[in-house]
């Protein structure tokens, strides 16, 4: 039975008004602008950018605003924003190759052409509170140095060089798009990543995490960790050629996991990919780590029931908008469907009263 | 990837230049140049996305990273000159501009365009990049052995 019933309009006008005036807060202090949200906040702008799926630190840094900081929030407004887009076409697949990097480590080889660029990070800190931050503080200036202009090649091709890695063969295919078509199970290792990119980091963080402390062990080195801009090229046809169309900051981490062999193959080592837009270096190893265990079936590797190689399991319960959405379905209004359960309850209260009636009499 | 014409070598290179240019630079250096032709819309600017791909591995097959929003727009000069722009971001009037230094730069008025607009945004972005760049540089690590344990 459904029952429509009306009401509530003016009770959710004045939510809704109330949540504008808290989300400004008390009106003595400056209001934040969103360009001091994308400038001073920048890596919640890049998680919002990632897990939104939509490269826009304006937009991102709006959303933000608007979500009081509710990092998942924003991520539902920027997806719900990006379905109104009419899509162009799709870009040439980017060459991080080409990457000019911000940063760029190595866990495996001290030595590596390139270097070691540690870039703006958190490693090394100490993780004391800076109270200095909370008084009005100077500019802080970077110090610089005087860039060599050497390559920067990924670490895994050394690696192939000697044959000890597996080939990743260069292909151009065109790759399955789950805003496209329903994500459906077995699913490619390409439409993985592109689920793997968009997926909650605090999901993708835990699924990785078990991997490392045994549930499909796979000794992941972090074979290559970098971060900075890559362009963004694509053909126009009405030019006939391609053209760059902007740029993007990236996280790419390439992960050299132990193998020791399968049927088919010699022992070796295997990768894991990570790749996900802005700076974005948690999300990036936790994916590569999470590619690498759902690629158990493809390598000969033995199923040993680990939560992470379950594709189903991780691609289905990842995406921290559909998560939301489900579960906070659940707190709207079911008077109905309760009404019916309720009946359901005190009916089978009644018959199994009647049942021990007998015994009572006795 | 087909060769292309020393023409369409000099096109692509400062259409993505104009793509990459801060928001307000490419009006702001053509306003201060020329003043604007009169133009037609063959496609007034419209808002989209791009879906950006990667490849597994960084070298291997293609795969869907996420969208970026792409404004573009086509106009025509009375001359009959046709300019295009697709840019990064979300602004019309950004599009407009640079279209309409795609489309000078076909015409005789490329030189002086070249010198007042290309020539200043190529100036602020090799700035910036070279600027990153030297700061990555500062953070690089410089190794050195302070023991060695096998004597």
């Amino acid at each position: 039975m459904y029952v429509a019933v009306k009401g509530g309009e003016r009770a959710i006008e004045n939510a809704h008004a109330w949540l504008a005036e808290e989300r400004r807060g008390d009106t003595d202090v400056a209001e934040l602008s969103v360009e001091q949200i994308r400038e001073q906040l920048g890596l919640a702008v890049n998680r919002v950018m990632a897990e939104g799926s939509l490269y826009d630190p304006d937009l991102a840094a709006l959303a933000i605003k608007q979500a009081r900081g509710d990092l998942i929030e924003a991520i539902f407004l920027i997806r719900a924003y990006r379905t109104t887009l009419p899509r162009f076409g799709d870009s040439l697949p980017m060459e991080t190759a080409n990457m000019a990097c911000d940063r760029r480590i190595s866990a495996t080889y001290k030595d590596l052409p390139g270097g070691q660029i540690l870039g703006p990070t958190f490693d090394y800190t100490h993780r004391l509170l800076d109270f200095k931050l909370a008084a009005d503080g100077e500019t802080p200036q970077a110090p610089e140095r005087v860039a060599t202009q050497e390559p920067v090649p990924h670490v895994t091709s050394f690696l192939n060089q000697e044959g000890l890695i597996e080939e990743a063969p260069r292909e151009d295919t065109t790759p399955p798009d789950l805003t496209r078509e329903p994500l459906e199970m077995p699913s490619p290792r390409a439409l993985r990543l592109q689920a793997l990119s968009r997926a909650d980091e605090g999901f993708t963080l835990s699924m990785a995490y078990s991997t490392q402390r045994g549930y499909a062990r796979n000794h992941a080195f972090v074979g290559e960790l970098r971060i900075g801009a890559v362009p963004v090229e694509m053909d126009i046809p009405e030019l006939g050629f391609a053209i760059e169309i902007g740029e993007v900051t990236l996280t790419e981490c390439e992960t050299v996991n132990q193998f020791k062999g399968s049927k088919s193959e010699p022992p070796q080592f295997t990768r894991g990919y990570g790749l996900v837009f802005g700076q974005t270096e948690r999300k990036a190893i936790s994916m590569a780590l999470v590619d690498r265990a759902l690629r158990w079936e493809e390598l000969g590797e033995d199923n040993v029931g680990a939560p992470a190689q379950d594709a189903e399991f991780v691609l289905y319960h990842a995406d921290n908008i559909q998560a939301t959405g489900f579960l906070e379905h659940i707190k709207l209004p079911h008077y109905v469907d309760f009404q019916a359960e309720l009946e359901l309850v005190r009916k089978l209260r009644a018959d199994a009263m009647a049942a021990q009636m007998p015994e009572a009499a006795e | 990837m087909k060769d292309l014409s020393p023409d369409q070598i000099a096109r692509k290179s400062w259409m993505g230049l104009m793509a990459k240019a801060p928001k307000g630079q490419v009006a702001q250096l053509l306003d201060a140049a020329t003043d604007r032709p009169e133009f037609t819309w063959l496609r007034a600017p419209e808002i989209g996305s791009v879906m950006v791909q990667g490849r597994a591995g960084g070298q291997g097959a293609p795969f869907n990273v996420g969208e970026i929003t792409i404004t573009r727009c086509a106009l025509s000069l009375p001359c009959g000159t046709v300019g295009h722009a697709y840019i990064q971001g979300r602004s019309k009037p950004c599009a407009e501009a640079s279209a309409l230094v795609d489309a000078l730069m076909l015409t005789e008025a490329a030189d002086s365009i070249r010198d007042n607009v290309l020539t200043p945004l190529q100036e602020t972005q090799t700035k910036a990049r070279d600027t990153r760049a030297a700061k990555a540089a500062a953070t690089k690590v410089d190794f050195f052995t302070m023991t060695r344990g096998d004597d």
